[in-house]
């Protein structure tokens, strides 16, 4: 049976699992002028997309493989994965949004797919990365590793462009067009994702945006905040 | 064979669905959704009912200005519980997504913020000042309470809405300002009956008294909850 109906589930931004209230940092790079209009949103989008996007979306393949190759030591991976993960974010901000989102993406992928490795993420203290979990909630919805990377890369694509639109008042289609072409991009990651699914946590990619990391760092000491980050 | 055709064989009786299991009544605190549209005292009633209840109640506070923290500010600022049992929960431009559609951070809150103060009774969720169809999830909140401006217009529960009509108890504000206003209360108490089976309580928040019988209907609802029972929510007072 086709997998596509369930990760289209999973892909889609209405997904109960909080993505709508993330901006991916755009909201800060909005207040700083970094993003004021689509040409700049696109700017800001690839750069996350192949520093911290790439990042992510090989933690979220390793995840998934560990899954799919029935690794019988699963706990001993997302450890690994959790350690590695933490040594790639500078952002102390960064670690704990990627935590609480990943809390909140476990538990409505936990109810939809009762799969014994996102029980196990559940179980977790203080919760798993958003990326690992997505991994998982991918294998468990009968997804590869590929699928998990991409996926990455689709939600933080669409979580940049949803703030975008929203507080900027951009054409959202525009904004939907402009997302279309990038993810023409996305192809070169599906060889990578083969390679990741393999590696050593410690040899997966460590790409990540200093600009980013500030901005976060920012970001979480406002007082006044719409997205969670 | 139903018509067309259409197999339900593979339709899950109720009781064998996976997913997200309700909570029993009484196996965890009792959590109360506030919504309602901008500045109809939302903050206030919440800042009201800590005054009333905090020397009997665990309580706790999740709240989800749209714009600022200023909600969580106002409830710090006027010390009506202390800071760290008051959560603010960012709703990324769309208060009714995250208390209806998409309730994954505010349930991370709260249980975040009842776990951090276990033993909780009573968690209070304020949603951010939003339309009048917005609504709470069954999945997030027990009870919940819907608020409307006496100076919003008279003219509004006729409206209707989801809010207005599902609300356990709905709530109009500010009646001290109808004659400055040319609002008919009263008109408004009738036009919110007929759209509702639950009960309508005019008041005036001015001070937290104001609330009292908002009080004593949630401590009525809390109390049905921890005996274990299912919430009746029929009656004013």
């Amino acid at each position: 049976m086709s997998t596509l109906p369930a990760l289209l589930l999973l892909a889609d931004g209405r997904f109960p699992a909080g993505g709508y209230a993330n901006s991916a940092g755009a909201e800060s790079a909005m207040q700083c002028g970094e993003i004021v209009d689509v040409v700049s949103m696109e700017r800001y989008l690839r750069g996350r997309l192949w520093t911290s996007g790439l990042t992510d979306a090989s933690f979220a393949a390793r995840a998934c493989a560990g899954v799919t190759s029935g690794d019988p030591e699963l706990r001993d991976l997302l450890d690994l994965l959790d350690i590695e993960y933490d040594a790639r974010t500078a952002s102390l901000r960064l670690r704990m949004v990627s935590r609480q989102l990943g809390r909140q993406l476990c538990r409505s992928a936990l109810a939809v797919w009762p799969h014994q490795a996102l029980q196990e993420a559940a179980g977790y203290s203080g919760g798993c990365h958003q990326a690992v979990v997505l991994g998982l909630a991918t294998a468990a919805a009968g997804g590869t590793p590929p699928d998990a990377a991409v996926l990455v890369l689709h939600h933080l694509s669409g979580a940049v462009a949803t703030a975008a639109v929203r507080m900027l008042g951009l054409d959202p289609l525009t904004a939907s067009a402009t997302q279309a072409r990038v993810a023409r991009d996305f192809e070169v990651v599906l060889a990578d994702a083969e390679r990741w699914a393999t590696d050593d946590p410690g040899d997966l990619p460590a790409r990540t945006g200093t600009m980013a990391e500030v901005l976060a760092e920012d970001h979480g000491r406002w007082d006044a905040r719409l997205f969670v980050a | 064979m139903p018509p067309h055709e259409i197999s339900l064989d593979g339709v899950h009786p109720s009781h064998e669905r996976v997913g997200h299991a309700p909570d029993l009544p009484g196996s965890r605190p009792l959590r109360v959704g506030i919504g309602g549209p901008v500045g109809s005292g939302k903050t206030t009633l919440v800042g009201a009912l800590c005054t009333l209840l905090r020397d009997r109640y665990s309580l706790v506070v999740v709240t989800n200005d749209i714009f600022t923290s200023e909600d969580a500010q106002a409830l710090k600022a006027a010390a009506v519980l202390p800071v760290e049992r008051i959560t603010a929960v960012e709703t990324g431009c769309c208060p009714h997504t995250a208390i209806r559609d998409d309730i994954a951070a505010n349930l991370d809150a709260v249980e975040q913020t009842e776990a951090l103060h276990d033993p909780v009774d009573l968690t209070l969720i304020e949603s951010g000042g939003d339309n009048l169809t917005a609504i709470f999830s069954k999945g997030l909140v027990d009870v919940q309470i819907f608020v409307l401006d006496t100076a919003g217009g008279d003219d509004v529960p006729r409206k209707g809405g989801p809010g207005i009509s599902h609300a356990d108890l709905l709530i109009i504000n500010k009646v001290d300002l109808a004659p400055y206003v040319g609002a008919d209360v009263e008109r408004m108490v009738s036009d919110a009956i007929a759209r509702r089976t639950g009960p309508v309580l005019g008041l005036s928040l001015c001070t937290p008294e104001g609330a009292t019988d908002v009080a004593s209907w949630l401590i009525q609802r809390l109390s049905e909850w921890q005996a274990g029972q299912p919430i009746s929510a029929t009656q004013a007072r």
